[in-house]
């Protein structure tokens, strides 16, 4: 099992090192002079090459990398022009509160999309998995940055339960009770199209798996049908769901972007979306990467539990 | 006896075309009616009666819905909303249009190269396209976006970049499918260039892929670049789409809620008509959901009678199957896959059935205990009794006490008919414990003696064992120890050594005599070759078509066989040393059927 992680552990370098590349060839193609960006449109030509050479630009794109990631290992990302700090200290600041919203949904769409998809396969066609499925289709089809603002409309405005927005009361506040009372709307609108997603996907393969062989002699052994549905054919489904609950984590990561700025959230989607209008491009590079890193590393967890269940995986 | 075929069912073969199957499906044509009305009016836009979507009216800002000369009321600078809706809706689904056909255009592109190619080529372009997957979805869009500005034209091509990976991966497995089919190999063979192969060979039998790529994403897309403007990193004012209305509207969420209201309904339905038609669509091009196979099989058969046969019967045979008929329903057509099958079995008996390929005699053996998946299958007709009791009348938790209890069954290939995640000596000991009052312990001790029964040496060690761990010959002694776990009467062995090789075959065939001489069990062999018949069974049954063509003792039958088709089985088994002679005598028994 050891030797199964740190394999897996080791592909996962050169896909960071990929992920590192795309980013910064991405910001390297931003059409512009950056010194031409710093000194203003009455700059000397011998003044530019200064500022090039300053900054490494007149050096091959590889090298340019080559110093660009070694300054990033040693935790510098460069400095925020707009914010006047460094980039990693804000992204320090932030990275919780997306841990905290993203890591409250995936568990929620966990649950309860294993839960529908489970139901409505075990009740396939009755009226159950009507419902399911109906509630499943409107999910998925539902842009979670307007679902956001009716929530805000009915629990924060009309009924005043919950509030409206940020992630700690003004005044007061500032614990747990408090942080929960602000992470329900937003982990839930975050968490609906990814339940969507794992319900529609258990259901299928709790029926994919309910019609193999070794379910057949299951049910030939004579075990009860309850049995039969939520251990032999659960734990076979759940085993290729895990996959999937990886992916959904990608999208529940890209979609905090909306909901941290419909809910006003301090994470980094909404750090993100400010850098992009102020074309603070330091920023943005080190939030895309960030996120995108923990993403790789969210999938490899994903493989080693599938590895843990399906003993199949490991030779 | 009930004449029963007059109420039997026409076999019918028609299969409704593919148009026809999307309308019958409610839901995808309810869809479709409403993403045309969305898309008619879009079109119709610049002819409608309604005012300029651009035209300000500072002192009527804020109209309620409803309110006079707006429909839906106007926004805050007095531009009346349901004019912007339209025009939104427009750029909205053009903007979505657009970045799917660039995304099926390039991936598709990507994917059939990918495909065809393979090697060194294939292996580049697809970890670029695993490279772009490993960021979260939007992430990447949001980072191409910074890079080439806010606007809607750059917010398209980001949403169309993030989609590529999609339309590049299905396509490319389905072209690896391709690439190595004979026609394609004919067409290159005949010295079509690669290019002319790929477009005119390979693209249209791919079509189908892309286009249920593209109705699966097309949505996703609308929604997504909606959610860009929404940010303001998409269409900037004057332009509007309709996430930038809703994002406009979000400011005066609290004063004017309607004004960001509207237009998230109007995504909502665009995006939601779009998925039930490209549900519906999916279905209609995949023949897997179109066949029905994808229904859950019930715990038992389907059991649906003509005549309910009398509950008891008086014998002195342990298993008495009474003119048994199953069928399978496949749409509105009813296919006998059984029919009018009987016979029994003694106490201490092995009795072989018989037959090739399709011929009934695995779902007659699955019958007898209501196994058979269905839906499809259903049992129509005749009785089973054990020990003189009718089995089809019982209950679902009466039925289940007889399996594996009294009737135990070993399937034909251990590897698939073996849960794949669970320990083989736990899958033994969940028999045990179905139907004895145990401790785990006492069960997982037993399941270990019964692997030693079975002739698995260090079974102690084995019992923590995988399925996957073990070899074939080693699998089917597992499934044979799980089928003696309760002491059985009858053991019902479908295809049990089929899976494996001839020396294996031969040992698990003595394992099953052994047994059945030490505990009298009396067994039901199902098989396709005599030779093993010969080998083990006291009478026989050839099975052909769904009916027993003839039984007797299986003696008398190898001697002296009366119907053509049993001849030919008997015929079909080589001896040793036989070589060539075997095909001349074999060759004219099936004269009817092409070499």
């Amino acid at each position: 099992m050891t030797g199964y992680i740190i394999k897996r552990l080791l592909s996962a370098i050169p896909v960071i090192i990929g992920l590192s590349i795309i980013v910064f060839a991405i910001m390297a193609l931003i059409p512009g002079d950056p010194a031409l960006a710093i000194l203003g449109s009455y700059a000397t030509p011998e003044n530019v090459a200064r500022i090039n050479r300053d900054l490494g630009l007149d050096r091959p794109l590889y090298e340019q990398y080559f110093v660009w990631i070694t300054n990033l290992l040693q935790g510098d990302f460069g400095r925020s022009f707009i914010l006047n700090r460094p980039v990693i200290d804000e992204i320090m600041d932030r990275f919780g509160a997306t841990l905290i919203l993203a890591g409250t949904s995936l568990v929620l769409c966990s649950i309860f999309g294993i839960l529908a998809g489970v139901v409505s396969a075990v009740r396939q066609f009755g009226w159950t998995d009507r419902i399911v499925t109906f509630f499943v289709l409107i999910g998925i089809s539902t842009p979670s940055f307007w679902l956001g603002l009716l929530f805000i409309l009915i629990f924060a405005v009309q009924w005043r339960v919950l509030p409206a927005s940020g992630m700690y009361s003004v005044y007061g506040g500032g614990d747990l009770p408090d942080l929960l009372r602000h992470l329900v709307l937003p982990s839930i609108t975050l968490a609906i199209v990814a339940t969507g997603v794992i319900a529609r996907l258990t259901r299928a393969a709790m029926l994919e798996v309910l019609r193999q062989d070794f379910v057949r002699t299951a049910r030939a052994k004579g075990l009860a049908e309850r049995k039969v549905i939520y251990k032999h054919a659960f734990k076979a489904a759940f085993v290729s769901i895990i996959p999937v609950i990886g992916i959904q984590a990608g999208f529940v990561m890209g979609g905090a972007v909306y909901i941290e700025t419909v809910f006003q959230w301090p994470g980094i989607g909404a750090m993100l979306v400010n850098a992009i209008s102020t074309r603070d491009i330091l920023l943005v590079q080190g939030g895309v990467l960030v996120v995108a890193v923990s993403y790789v590393l969210l999938n490899l967890l994903a493989d080693v539990a599938q590895a843990l269940l399906d003993p199949r995986l490991k030779s | 006896m009930t004449e029963a075929l007059a109420t039997k069912p026409q076999v019918s073969t028609a299969r409704l075309s593919s148009w026809a199957l999307l309308l019958n499906n409610r839901l995808a044509a309810a869809g479709l009616v409403i993403l045309g009305i969305i898309c008619l009016l879009a079109i119709l836009a610049p002819l409608l009666p309604i005012p300029n979507p651009n035209a300000t009216n500072p002192p009527n800002r804020l109209q309620p819905v409803f309110s006079d000369g707006h429909w839906l009321g106007t926004d805050h600078l007095g531009r009346d909303i349901l004019a912007r809706l339209i025009w939104g809706t427009r750029v909205s689904i053009a903007v979505g249009l657009s970045a799917t056909a660039i995304a099926a255009l390039v991936g598709s592109l990507i994917g059939l190269v990918a495909g065809y190619a393979r090697g060194r080529v294939d292996n580049l372009l697809m970890r670029g396209i695993d490279m772009l997957m490993a960021f979260p979805y939007i992430l990447l869009a949001l980072a191409i976006v910074a890079v080439l500005g806010p606007s809607l034209i750059n917010a398209l091509y980001a949403i169309a970049v993030v989609n590529i990976p999609f339309f590049a991966r299905n396509v490319r497995g389905v072209t690896v499918g391709l690439a190595n089919r004979e026609f394609v190999d004919a067409a290159r063979l005949s010295g079509k260039s690669h290019t002319a192969i790929l477009f005119t060979e390979v693209l249209p039998n791919v079509a189908p892929v892309i286009v249920i790529t593209m109705s699966t994403t097309v949505g996703w897309m609308i929604l997504e670049t909606a959610g860009l403007s929404f940010l303001g990193l998409g269409a900037q004012p004057p332009q509007a789409d309709l996430g930038s209305m809703l994002g406009e509207g979000r400011r005066l969420l609290f004063n004017a809620p309607h004004v960001s209201i509207i237009p998230g309904l109007m995504i909502f339905a665009l995006v939601m008509s779009i998925n039930l038609l490209g549900d519906g669509v999916r279905d209609v091009l995949d023949p897997r959901l179109r066949a029905g196979d994808l229904t859950r099989p019930r715990s038992v058969t389907n059991i649906k009678r003509d005549t309910i046969p009398p509950k008891t019967m008086q014998s002195s045979d342990i298993l008495v199957v009474d003119q048994l008929e199953t069928s399978f329903q496949r749409g509105r057509a009813t296919i006998p896959a059984v029919n009018k099958v009987s016979f029994s079995l003694k106490k201490g008996e092995c009795m072989g059935l018989i037959g090739e390929s399709g011929s009934g005699k695995s779902v007659t053996a699955l019958s007898l205990l209501g196994l058979v998946a269905s839906p499809p299958g259903v049992i129509t007709h005749g009785g089973v009794y054990i020990d003189g009791e009718e089995v089809l009348s019982k209950t679902e938790h009466g039925l289940r006490a007889l399996r594996g209890a009294k009737v135990a069954y070993v399937f034909q290939d251990p590897l698939t008919t073996l849960h794949p995640l669970f320990r083989v000596g736990d899958q033994i000991a969940e028999a045990i414990l179905a139907h004895q009052p145990l401790s785990r312990d006492a069960a997982h001790s037993r399941a270990i003696e019964l692997m030693e029964q079975v002739g698995i040496r260090d079974a102690k060690e084995r019992v923590s064992a995988y399925p996957h761990e073990m070899s074939g010959g080693q699998r089917q002694r597992i499934g044979i120890a799980m089928a003696l776990a309760n002491d059985p009467d009858i053991i019902i062995a479908d295809e049990p050594t089929t899976a494996l090789d001839v020396t294996v075959q031969a040992k698990i065939l003595d394992l099953l005599q052994d047994l059945r001489r030490e505990r009298g069990l009396a067994l039901l062999l199902i098989t396709h070759d005599f030779g093993v018949v010969a080998q083990v069974c006291d009478k026989v049954a050839v099975m052909k078509d769904g009916e027993i063509v003839e039984s007797g003792e299986t003696k008398t039958l190898l001697k002296n066989p009366q119907h053509s088709y049993t001849k030919k089985l008997i015929a079909c088994v080589p001896e040793l040393g036989q070589g060539k002679a075997f095909l001349e005598t074999v060759r004219p028994l099936f004269a009817e059927a092409k070499p």
